[in-house]
């Protein structure tokens, strides 16, 4: 059967309207996984129109990419552990890069080798497809290593970085100009274009440090979009565009969510390194700790209780006893919830999946703008592995470095408990006056062993 | 006349875009995230007409690879995707496991 390209563009638009369909659906949880699945009937149909129509007449090297692409998605989403998500997104944008890349590689072939010259606009959005495509690609690959672990998670800076990355896209916008006035396969123009792409993501990300991660997947998310979209203009699909966009939007939300909830702009993120360091007032204090058996007779008593979960919940992996406890509070009468920060994972919404994979009810799962006026009126808060997210500094310390961030104001509450190693500080080194405050008591030990015993004593 | 068009499509899908996504709950972000990884994937039929059409050799080899890529976002974007959403429930049901 050969469709006419009427046909597939029909197709095509409903296909768009399944993508944006699945996309409003994802605005609740009780509809969000049939919306996934409207988008995946409207790819499949996409994909399914494509392969009729009739410009298409070699399937051998699709059929063999087509399965090799499947084993190899399927399998990741099938293995990957919920706490590796942000290495996983990392690295499915980078492989979108690398297709939109590729698209527009392979339609430099078409336009240059078709009868009639190229024109400017098509070479131009060409040009776009490469070099955004390069730059999601070998941008992904950096942020994979550095949030996998496989390099440092530092930020990489040296003197002349900025004149390092000016002359990179001086010659990108060169190299580009070049290859415009003198379209040809082969011209070292391309390669020199197609390298400094792939340099240009690399430098992109190694300044920027393993904390602000979050930051940089939902940009190349964005990235990954908008090369889409590029390549949807060398191609001359609307498909592309449509869907491409929508992902560039998501990706930029996002972005600027994230650095809201770290009260950054997105240049300080992508160009300094971080902590240009403002040195705390240091607190000095009395830390008054607690053991299980008194956290328990106060946690008996509660009517109300505030769970904030931090990375170092998952790190310990106490999601599950955190969520028994939880039931066993909610048993015995008081109100149990989540209090999420934004930044609380390792990526928008991980700390979310993470306690859905325990069981815990997403309508539990409180966002910080929400639960802050309700702590005042809450009994207990139970920090487990948070730190920066509940630091009264960002607050009250105009020397700290994390000043103006937005918090969860655990210290309104009538009782804190703060579950932690030992004394140490979080990420950013910074001292967290929460800790001395009246109402603060501290339970040392390690976070899956504190509650456990908690949940014993419950049970007993 | 046909960038004039391609651009205008490219203006809506924007506008639209920012309304969608602003409406999803932070409680859903990482789904959103990889869900927008499956749908990035459309770069796919681009790919496939570059591998299908027979046009250049070295234009098949290009798009089989961009093919190849832009199956794993399709493929394991959605499948990933709809793992984590269907552990988001209402009321907790006993334990995972």
């Amino acid at each position: 059967m050969n469709l006419s390209a009427e046909l597939v563009n029909f197709a095509y638009i409903i296909s768009a309207a399944l993508f944006i369909l699945g996309l409003k659906m994802l605005g609740h949880p009780d509809s969000a996984r049939r919306g996934n699945l409207y988008s995946a009937v409207g790819m499949a149909l996409a994909i399914i129109v494509t392969l009729l129509a009739d410009s298409i007449v070699s399937f051998e090297v699709i059929a063999l990419a087509t399965l090799g692409g499947t084993v190899v998605g399927a399998l990741a989403a099938r293995l990957v552990a919920m706490t590796s998500m942000p290495e996983m997104v990392a690295l499915f944008n980078g492989s979108g890069g690398a297709a939109s890349l590729l698209v527009g590689w392979a339609a430099l072939y078409d336009e240059i080798l078709g009868t009639s010259a190229p024109s400017t606009f098509i070479l131009v959005t060409i040009i776009l497809s490469i070099l955004i495509g390069g730059v999601t690609a070998s941008g992904s690959l950096i942020a994979y290593a550095k949030l996998a672990e496989r390099m440092t998670t530092a930020a990489i800076v040296f003197p002349g970085q900025r004149v390092v990355n000016s002359l990179i896209l001086v010659g990108i916008v060169g190299s580009s100009v070049m290859f415009c006035l003198e379209p040809a396969l082969g011209s070292q123009w391309f390669w020199v274009l197609l390298a400094l792409s792939l340099v240009l993501g690399v430098m992109a990300v190694i300044p920027i440090g393993g904390a602000d991660m979050p930051v940089v997947i939902s940009l190349l998310n964005s990235y990954s979009g908008l090369a889409a979209c590029a390549a949807g203009f060398a191609i001359g699909n609307n498909l592309l565009i449509v869907a491409g966009s929508l992902v560039g939007a998501s990706g930029i939300i996002l972005t600027n969510i994230m650095c809201k909830a770290m009260n950054r702009s997105l240049a300080n993120v992508l160009f300094s390194g971080f902590g240009a360091a403002k040195a705390a007032t240091k607190v000095e204090g009395e830390v008054k700790p607690i053991v299980a058996d008194d956290a328990f007779l106060i946690l008996e008593a509660a009517q109300s209780v505030t769970f904030v979960p931090g990375y170092g919940m998952a790190v310990a992996q106490a999601q599950h006893v955190v969520r028994e406890l939880g039931e066993l509070l909610e048993k015995n009468g008081a109100e149990v919830n989540f209090a999420i920060h934004p930044v609380a994972g390792r990526m928008p919404g991980h700390m979310n999946v993470l306690l859905a994979e325990a069981n815990v009810s997403y309508e539990q799962l409180v966002e910080m703008d929400d639960i802050n006026p309700r702590l005042p009126n809450t009994d207990v808060v139970v920090v487990i592995g948070a730190n920066d997210v509940v630091n009264p500094a960002a607050r009250e310390d105009e020397n700290s470095p994390i000043y103006g961030m937005p918090i969860i104001n655990v210290d309104h509450a009538r009782t804190v408990f703060v579950l932690k190693r030992s004394m140490g500080s979080g990420f950013s080194g910074v001292d967290n006056p929460l800790f001395f405050k009246e109402n603060t008591r501290m339970l040392f030990g390690d976070a899956k062993q504190s509650i456990s015993a908690l949940v014993a004593e419950f049970k007993s | 006349m046909e960038a004039v068009f391609l651009s205008f499509i490219l203006m809506l899908s924007i506008f639209l875009g920012f309304e969608l996504i602003s409406k999803v709950p932070a409680t859903l972000h990482t789904p959103l995230m990889s869900g927008a990884n499956a749908i990035s994937g459309i770069t796919v039929l681009g790919a496939l007409v570059a591998a299908g059409a027979n046009n250049s050799e070295m234009a098949t080899w290009l798009g089989g690879a961009s093919v190849f890529f832009a199956v794993i976002n399709v493929v394991g974007g959605y499948m990933v995707t709809d793992r984590m959403l269907a552990m988001f429930r209402k009321k907790p049901t006993g334990d995972a496991a």
